[in-house]
């Protein structure tokens, strides 16, 4: 009796993993697994940040940096970007209807659900693509993805959520955790002649010089968005930070809102879930 | 003196001769290296992987043989085929090395 208990133990716990992958296929998308692993890689390295203020960028990695800041908030550079996008967001379509008919809540304090995985079309849903489609929806030209009236709009809808955590849901839903995983992949994946990753400075380097700038923690470095940025002297959306990151290591940039890029934001904006959305912002 | 003048002209006549045949050959090696340039960054295209510096080589080798100097247009054209076989073999590479960087 005791042999046949030692034998089933031993064979339980031999037949304990095989059980354990069939209930999670190996290398299976683990969306919960990968924000814990995230969140605690970054909140390890830097110890003494509040969580909240890893939205802020690289104001949080640099106390110089960070007096600039507070000093260039007292009359913010993306300030003519909101007071044009909340008349672009105010002014009706031709045909009457507004921006307000095409978003729950009428559009305001949404920012921090973009973007979304739409079960109906199968696709992740951003919140640029969404303002372009309700253009079109309305008999509207769509906008550029990447500045000037994107920007605005969607400058004044991420102000009309500022502080609210960001909240992206991952449905269990095989086409939405495939967008997952491609975003994550995106994330991770070495590109241009300059061999780097997403990773590479905002992973590896946060915290670092790359030039005469700050690098980013990959965490919640999309909150600010859109963002002005003196570089550019001008505001720009995600697709800009995106294409520009891109070309910065010599790789050709995707076309804005490729599905590539909307991946990687929904795997991004989910590692920041919880963070406030502060955005607009300003960089330098 | 009736033969040096004999020499002179075949000489120079020949130099006419290869001139436009040795432009034409480098034309051609030219026009085949670059469309083994155009196919390498065509396939780099399908991986969405294409570097910005193959763009300007292929560019630049287009500018030369606007010049006609094949001879520069062909070398550049085989600088943009050879960065885009590095970035077809970085796309291939980074399909699983990806996954050695994820945060676990």
């Amino acid at each position: 009796m005791r042999r046949a208990s030692w034998v089933a133990t031993v064979v339980a716990a031999l037949a304990a993993p095989l059980l354990a992958s069939a209930a999670q296929p190996a290398g299976a998308p683990d969306p919960q697994a990968d924000f814990k692993a995230f969140r605690s890689y970054f909140t390890q390295r830097f110890p003494s940040l509040k969580l909240s203020d890893f939205a802020n960028g690289p104001y949080s990695m640099d106390e110089g940096l960070r007096k600039q800041w507070e000093a260039i908030e007292q009359f913010p550079p993306y300030e003519f970007a909101l007071d044009k996008g909340k008349e672009l967001f105010n002014t009706p379509f031709k045909n009457g209807k507004t921006y307000a008919d095409c978003f729950p809540n009428k559009g305001l304090g949404i920012r921090q659900t973009y973007p979304y995985f739409d079960d109906k079309s199968g696709e992740v849903i951003t919140l640029e693509l969404a303002v372009n489609r309700c253009r079109e929806a309305n008999g509207e030209a769509p906008y550029d993805y990447v500045k000037d009236d994107m920007a605005a709009v969607t400058a004044y809808m991420a102000y009309t959520s500022r502080g609210k955590p960001m909240d992206i849901k991952i449905p269990k839903d095989s086409r939405a955790l495939a967008a997952y995983e491609k975003g994550k992949e995106y994330f991770y994946t070495r590109r241009g002649q300059l061999n780097f990753s997403c990773a590479s400075c905002h992973v590896q380097n946060p915290g670092q010089h790359i030039r005469t700038e700050v690098l980013a923690p990959a965490l919640g470095i999309l909150n600010a968005m859109p963002i002005y940025r003196s570089e550019w002297g001008s505001m720009g959306t995600i697709s800009r930070r995106f294409m520009t990151c891109n070309s910065q290591v010599r790789g050709v940039p995707l076309k804005p809102q490729d599905e590539n890029y909307r991946d990687v934001e929904y795997f991004l904006s989910y590692m920041a879930n919880g963070l406030p959305v502060s955005g607009p912002g300003s960089r330098p | 003196m009736h033969h040096r003048s004999l020499i002179a002209a075949a000489f120079v006549l020949s130099l006419g001769a290869a001139g436009p045949a040795l432009s034409a050959g480098d034309e051609a090696a030219y026009k085949a290296a670059l469309a083994a340039a155009e196919n390498a960054e065509q396939q780099a295209g399908a991986l969405k992987n294409q570097w910005t510096t193959t763009q300007q080589a292929l560019t630049a080798a287009k500018k030369e043989a606007g010049t006609g100097d094949f001879d520069k247009a062909t070398a550049l054209a085989k600088q943009a085929e050879a960065l885009a076989n590095a970035s077809i073999a970085q796309a291939k590479e980074q399909a699983t090395d990806w996954k050695n960087a994820d945060i676990r």
